[in-house]
């Protein structure tokens, strides 16, 4: 597979390491969160046939951790970003 | 030496001889033969023996589709099995044996089965060897095993080198017949980079093995002249003898170049095969057709071969199986081998041709509306029974019978995403379906397009459209272009030991049965028949097969399904996929600074991940590795030794809320660590599992060096990346890793001050009031050289961990041991580290196994309830805080001469030894040189209450029974009073 | 019909007329007691024992392809009880007793071959933990064996022990394991459950459930609304599609992890070996293929196919520890789905929809769980309790942290 870097261009998805679904960046409150959101929020997946959000590291490569949006059915990739960039639009801070 | 079948002209060259052995027998064929052509041309038509009934075969084809002709070429530890005779291509001294035969190829003991045959049905194996039933494995199996496979390795490790390489184009090119050239020609002068690649040695497809004509002048001519034209583009780049195996995500293609096949031996420093990924914008499948055969009875005799391969023999490589030969058709194109094989000078005996209505001719017998029931000759044909049209027969004799059932599209590399062909009515054929793998599309005779004229239109049209190329296409070169019209005839009626699949010996009964047996979807066909399943899979068999069971359930073929091509297109070589990583290349060895000063000193290195350390450094007298690790341990402790602990992970982190992360990231606090001072930290998975254990010093308000376990350097580093970037994303924090940026030292002992004191820069006091235990800081060396120096202890004696930039390590420990002499200094590996670190009690990796937790190491109070952390809150969890939880206890044996094993379970000291009386394990064990007795580490449950209690160690796998007692995990100095010295 | 050596013998001589069909071809009936989703390994063999030891027999199993299509026709075959942790070592080893003894229980030769499965060790730290696995193995009741450099030496000497970049050390091996003719499980099954009544009703894809009040009353589908008491959905890498139409999220993620197989080859391996240090575990079949796999692909994927990289990967492992097969060929490569869970181990469980089952999670070692988890299946589904070798495979065990992580890899599945 080939996946097109935003700052890098297209890098063969052999320099990534795949953690999983990007929902793992809205890690629940610690303030506010209960232990079933805790729960849901490690062990549970959407798992979706079709398009999927993603969380791969560019570990032979810049470090970034990358958000793609890609098909688990045909494979076809049709959005990356900065996990980063993502973060901050769902939210997240400091 | 003759050729008795040897005709003339072809693209062999007839002046130069090629020497080779087979079964033992000297002949001799010319450059440009393939074994297969050369046995024929020397009168061989018997080449080998099939799977399960050992039937004689000969080539069915003339091309990488065969499934009979297989052989093992090449002897000794390069000796390949089941290489297709009809590919391989000649060599001076080639020297292939049949395989599959006992005792020899001609007389074969186990082609009795045959005679069994109706008792060898499909599946006749899942019915039966079931009584009793240990017979199966004792008696049955072995006996069936023994018969398994076809040819033999030579069990000795593949002396060649493969390679590995990557190749980008605008548009790649498979095949290169017909279309495939054009298109090239049509992509090269439009200025895009292109790949052309072909599985043959010569290029130029169908165009080699026929006589048509092209611009009215031969079609090799037309070939040599584009194939001279793309040699001369700089942007073309031909690949012959390389077939693209695969269509995988995303335009990446994997092709084979088969670089030294056609040698002996590889050339001095080439490999014996190339695995190419060819990233490509856009591909052209111009892969051709597959003749397809029809099933008659006894139809699989040497001799009886596709008619397009008894053409290509004789007009491409001059050879042919006999000198009088039949061809059995339902199509014109059997017709046209008639014609070639009969201008070559070979007798032709008749053309059976099943349509009544069958074109004549002048120069041989036509028989219509006739076809071919049976076939005669034990080891190769002799004479074929043709029903007649008016339902007589008659016997012809022929050395060879050419069967052409029609042409079927290559469209294999077009399925390789899932996508399914479509049947085309007029082709009774499948070709390339709606859905083919992006960026793919289909040209030529693999489109369905079967005409020269159709094709070579086709590739140029094709390549126009995939590159999206402006401007008029190049002129379309004359040629043929009869209309093709396919008219399906799968098998001869009545038939039963009529071949579909000749390697693994399917006959279209076997189809019957599987229908009959409920085995009726196509997959459920090929499984319990095998068919299709041989070493061609299925490539001439897999539609017959198809079209009989379709008959008999009443449904059109498309109903009963299409098969599912799978790469690769062709078998591979797994050293082809291996490429270069094998033997010591396998993975990468990481070497520490020092290492090659630890090789002068003697070292035994062990791999630790991808790095090799020294285990421990023997000397002169030492017989036995515990002699030395015991020495290295005694003169630590007694005075001073020094570790190479370079292979640490070191993650440098940086910024204003850099101790607001590690706050995040490790369990315990951090964010009121003193700058100058390190803190032992523990980072938790956020399933609340411990995840890594390490220090960080604070070497400045916004400068942290956080150190990690050698195995889970990488781990750590990309944990650590993603809390900052997907959790954190605005706290100002940056990370690198710094592993291979320093080389890093333990010095620890009593001396260990002594010794350092010698070398750290007058200006920076590293007394203990001035620098105590878990002091950090940047100071200098040896004059003025940078460095880190953190006083941490892993030994539990007084201890520093001594970093330099990398490019000074070697020089630095040269230069301790030069400084240490005094106090007898030594290096240590880390099989001394390890002894130390289990004395102290401190975990490591076998106690950091991914289940544990910070109650089960006896850190449960170091999560912080006061801030959150990763994993801090599902560490909270009942399942991981149970009353008897696991807790790290340590463990001697009470009888000191006795041996304590890591991996054995605890049990009480009395009652049964199963797993429901499981108390623990033990995790780690070394022997003490310390208290001269072994020592282990475990977890118990419950283990911190249970000090002192007696019990059992278990290891019924090494089978040892040791009594045990609990004791406390800190073997040495329990109260810390050295390293803090 | 039973089959036996007389009756091939007796076949053979009056021209194979009297082979019936090895199962019926049922229309599905409106209402069963028991319905199963999914004619794979796992359901045909919850199917068998339903009716063999629960005296279940109004059961349909419904498939939505042709049954024995999904992983238990695509996998290497390897069966073995080697496993660490208690949560898993009591079933897989019930499993194994239930291989031991699929044959004759069945009337179907799937040829359990217990040709053995030598797992090697390269490094101390891994010698340590094969000890503490051997001996859980052992206290189990399982079979297991510790052997030093020399032994593997002498058993497989075709191995690299010249310039291994990872040298053996030793290995530790069951000789109780080995390999199944994996089609003939599901074919076996089939044949068995369908014999003694249970309808398996194939190319009917469910399309939903029908749940009321907190009950789940039967399964729309193709061939229309199917009625059920129960319900069991064992569904392998389809689970979460499936459980989905039941608004269920799962502890599950769905992989692909491929495996290959190498052109027939006279026989060169006596049973199974794997390679510690690599991603590489091989076998060779009756037929004479090499059979083998390594790691999953390591992406979520339905699609059955994996990519060029992984199968690098594996040949580079094969070549590494075994540089006599350089010449062979791979033939053929293709791709499962595994159905990865957050711990590396199954569940067979209810839901909190009341009469609907759920088993999956297998990741990639259903095919060996393939009877003991059709007998627990059946038995949760007959008695709606867990079975005693499968208590621990609950839906709740991550929430109560009971988690059962033979590789200590935690919660991302594509890492067990």
């Amino acid at each position: 597979m080939i996946i097109n870097h935003p700052l890098l261009g297209p890098r063969d998805s052999a320099e990534f390491v795949y953690m999983g679904d990007a929902a793992l960046i809205d890690r629940p409150d610690p303030d506010t969160a209960s232990p079933e959101d805790w729960h849901d929020y490690a062990y549970l997946r959407d798992n979706p046939a079709g398009e999927h959000r993603e969380l791969w590291f560019h570990e032979g490569g810049d470090r970034s951790w990358l958000v793609v949006t890609r098909n688990t059915v045909t494979h076809e990739i049709s959005k990356v970003e900065l996990a980063r960039d993502v973060a901050r639009a769902r939210g997240r801070s400091t | 030496m003759t050729q008795p079948n040897r005709l003339n002209g072809g693209l062999i060259d007839h002046e130069t001889r090629l020497k080779f052995i087979f079964d033992g027998k000297d002949y001799y064929g010319h450059p440009g033969d393939t074994l297969a052509s050369a046995l024929l041309a020397n009168g061989v038509r018997l080449m080998g023996r099939s799977f399960k009934y050992h039937r004689p075969r000969g080539p069915l084809t003339a091309g990488s589709e065969e499934p009979n002709a297989l052989v093992e070429l090449r002897g000794g530890n390069r000796q390949e099995p089941n290489t297709r005779a009809t590919t391989a291509e000649l060599y001076d001294g080639l020297f292939a044996k049949s395989q599959n035969r006992f005792p020899s190829l001609a007389f074969d003991a186990m082609a009795i089965n045959d005679r069994f045959s109706n008792f060898l049905t499909a599946g006749f194996y899942y019915k039966t060897f079931m009584w009793p039933a240990a017979f199966w494995e004792k008696i049955y199996e072995p006996i069936i095993r023994k018969a398994a496979g076809l040819g033999a390795l030579s069990m000795r490790a593949d002396p060649d080198e493969y390679d590995k390489g990557f190749r980008h184009c605008d548009l790649l090119i498979t095949g290169a017949g017909p279309s495939g050239l054009m298109a090239a020609l049509t992509a090269g002068r439009g200025g895009a980079e292109v790949i052309l690649a072909d599985e043959d040695f010569e290029m130029g497809g169908r165009l080699n093995a026929e006589t048509l004509a092209i611009n009215d002048a031969p079609a090799r001519d037309w070939v040599v002249a584009a194939l001279a034209e793309l040699s001369s583009l700089p942007n073309v780049r031909l690949m012959p003898r390389t077939t693209v195996i695969g269509a995988f995500d995303h335009g990446i293609y994997g092709a084979v170049e088969r670089v030294s096949d056609h040698l002996k031996t590889p050339a001095e420093g080439k490999p014996r095969q190339i695995l190419w990924r060819i990233y490509t914008q856009k591909t052209l499948l111009c892969a051709g057709a597959t003749e397809r055969p029809i099933a008659f009875e006894n139809n699989d005799r040497p001799g009886i071969m596709l008619a397009s391969a008894l053409r290509t023999y004789a007009n491409r490589f001059a050879a042919t199986p006999a000198r009088r030969v039949a061809v059995f058709t339902n199509n014109d194109d059997g017709h046209r081998t008639a014609r070639d094989l009969h201008a070559q000078g070979v007798k032709i005996a008749a053309v059976v041709d099943t349509r009544p209505d069958a074109q004549s001719s002048s120069d041989y017998e036509v028989l219509k509306g006739a076809q071919v029931i049976d076939s005669k000759g034990r080891l190769g044909l002799t004479f074929a029974e043709v029903k007649l049209a008016d339902g007589s027969t008659r016997t012809i004799e022929c050395g060879a019978l050419g069967v052409s059932g029609g042409w079927n599209p290559n469209v294999h590399l077009t399925c390789h995403q899932r996508g399914r062909p479509t049947w085309n009515d007029d082709l009774a054929a499948f070709v390339p379906g709606d859905t083919l793998p992006p960026g793919l599309s289909v040209a030529g005779a693999a489109n369905g397009s079967f005409s020269t004229h159709g094709a070579l239109k086709s590739g140029a049209e094709a390549a126009k459209k995939a590159l999206g190329l402006k401007g008029r296409l190049p002129k379309t070169p004359q040629a043929e272009d009869a209309p093709v019209s396919q008219t399906p005839f799968w098998y001869v009626e009545g038939c039963a030991r009529a071949w579909l699949d000749q390697q693994n010996d399917v006959t279209v009964k076997d189809v019957k049965l599987s229908h009959q047996e409920g085995f009726r979807s196509v997959e459920h066909l090929k499984r319990y028949t095998t068919l299709g399943m041989a070493t061609d899979q299925g490539k001439t068999s897999n539609l017959g097969g198809l079209a009989i069971m379709a008959e008999l359930a009443g449904k059109s073929i498309p109903e009963v399904g299409t098969t599912i091509f799978r790469p690769p297109y062709t078998p591979v070589p797994i050293g082809t996929f291996g490429g270069r990583m094998r033997g010591m290349e396998f993975h990468p060895t990481r070497l520490t600074p020092s290492h090659f000063w630890a090789k002068e000193r003697g070292a035994v290195f062990v791999e630790v991940g991808n790095w090799l350390r020294a285990q421990w450094f023997p000397i002169e007298g030492e017989t036995h590795w515990r002699q030395s690790v015991d020495r290295e341990v005694r003169q630590t402790r007694a005075s001073v030794g020094v570790c190479d602990c370079t292979t640490l992970g070191k993650i440098d982190v940086q910024g204003t809320d850099a101790a607001t992360f590690l706050n995040k990231i490790y369990c315990n606090g951090f964010a009121k660590l003193a700058v100058g001072k390190t803190r032992y930290g523990l980072m938790l998975r956020e399933d609340g599992i411990a995840m890594d254990d390490g220090t960080a010093g604070r070497l400045a308000e916004d400068h942290f060096v956080v150190t990690t376990t050698t195995a889970n350097a990488i781990k750590v580093y990309q944990h650590m990346e993603f809390v900052r970037q997907c959790l954190f994303p605005d706290l100002d924090v940056q990370l690198i890793s710094t592993t291979e940026a320093w080389a890093q030292y333990a010095v620890a002992g009593p001396n260990s001050r002594k010794l350092l004191q010698k070398i750290v820069d007058p200006a920076f006091d590293i007394s203990n009031d001035a620098f105590p235990f878990m002091a950090c800081g940047n100071i200098t060396v040896c004059g003025g050289l940078r460095a880190r120096l953190f006083r941490i202890s892993f030994s539990g004696e007084l201890a520093f961990e001594i970093a330099v930039p990398s490019r000074y390590g070697d020089a630095l420990m040269r230069k301790l041991m030069s400084e240490g002499e005094e106090f007898d200094v030594i290096p240590y590996g880390t099989e001394a580290l390890g002894v130390m670190r289990i004395e102290k009690g401190h975990a490591a990796g076998n106690e950091l196994n991914g289940t544990t937790t910070a109650l089960n190491l006896g850190m449960g109070r170091m999560v912080s309830k006061a801030k959150d952390s990763i994993g801090s809150k599902l560490s909270e969890r009942d399942g991981l805080n149970e009353d008897d939880a696991l807790k790290q206890v340590g463990i001697k044996p009470l009888n000191p001469a006795e041996k304590i094993t890591a991996g054995g379970h605890l049990m009480a000291a009395d009652g049964p030894v199963d797993a429901s009386h499981d108390q623990g394990y033990v995790t780690s064990a070394a022997f003490s040189p310390t208290l001269d007795h072994m020592i282990g580490l475990g977890f118990l449950k419950n283990g911190g209450d249970r000090l002192g209690e007696k019990m059992r160690l278990v290891s019924p796998v090494t089978d040892l029974t040791v009594e045990v007692e609990i004791v406390s995990a800190h073997f040495v100095d329990p109260e810390g009073e050295r390293l803090r010295a | 019909m039973r089959y036996s050596g007389f009756k091939v013998i007796k076949e053979a001589l009056t021209g194979h007329k009297g082979w019936q069909p090895a199962w019926r071809d049922p229309q599905p009936k409106s209402h069963y007691d028991i319905i199963i989703i999914g004619g794979g390994g796992h359901g045909l063999a919850t199917a068998h024992y339903l009716a063999s030891i629960y005296g279940e027999t109004n059961v349909a199993v419904i498939e939505k392809g042709w049954i024995g299509g999904g992983n238990v026709g695509r996998n290497t075959t390897i069966i073995r009880s080697n496993y660490l942790l208690d949560g898993n070592e009591p079933f897989y080893e019930f499993s194994l007793k239930l291989w031991e003894g699929l044959e004759q229980d069945v009337n179907y030769n799937a040829m359990v071959s217990q040709r053995g499965i030598m797992n090697l060790i390269h490094s101390d730290a891994q010698r340590d933990a094969f000890i503490r696995r051997g001996n859980a193995m052992m206290l189990n009741g399982a079979d297991a064996e510790l052997l030093d450099e020399d032994q593997i030496r002498a058993e497989y000497p075709f191995l690299n022990f010249n310039d291994a970049r990872f040298p053996i050390k030793g290995g530790l091996a069951q000789r109780r394991g080995g390999t199944v003719r994996h089609d003939a499980v599901a074919w076996g099954y089939a044949r068995s459950a369908d014999s003694r009544g249970v309808d398996i009703i194939q190319n009917c894809e469910v399309t939903g459930f029908r749940i009321e009040n907190g009950t789940c009353l039967g399964v729309e589908t193709s061939k229309g609304f199917i009625g059920a008491k129960r319900i069991g959905c064992a569904v392998a890498g389809n689970s979460g599609r499936v459980m989905g139409m039941a608004g269920m999220r799962l502890p599950i993620e769905s992989h692909v992890l491929q495996a290959f197989v190498s052109e027939g080859l006279k026989p060169v391996l006596p049973g199974v070996i794997t390679f510690g240090a690599g991603h590489f575990y091989v076998s060779q079949s009756d037929k004479g293929g090499l059979v083998f796999g390594g790691d999953l692909d390591g992406y979520n994927s339905y699609a059955q196919r994996g990519n060029l990289p992984v199968v690098e990967d594996v040949c580079e492992g094969g070549m590494a520890i075994m540089p006599m097969i350089g010449r062979a060929r791979l033939l053929r490569m293709w791709g499962g789905i595994m159905d990865m869970s957050m711990d590396g181990s199954p569940i067979i469980d209810r839901t909190h929809i009341d009469g609907l089952y759920f088993n999956g999670g297998w990741c990639y070692g259903g095919f060996k769980a393939t009877p003991a988890s059709g007998y627990a299946f059946a038995h949760l589904l007959a008695r709606d309790e867990p079975h005693e070798t499968a208590t621990a495979y609950r839906f709740d065990r991550f929430r109560t942290g009971h988690m059962i992580d033979e590789k200590g890899m935690g919660n991302q599945p594509n890492l067990h």
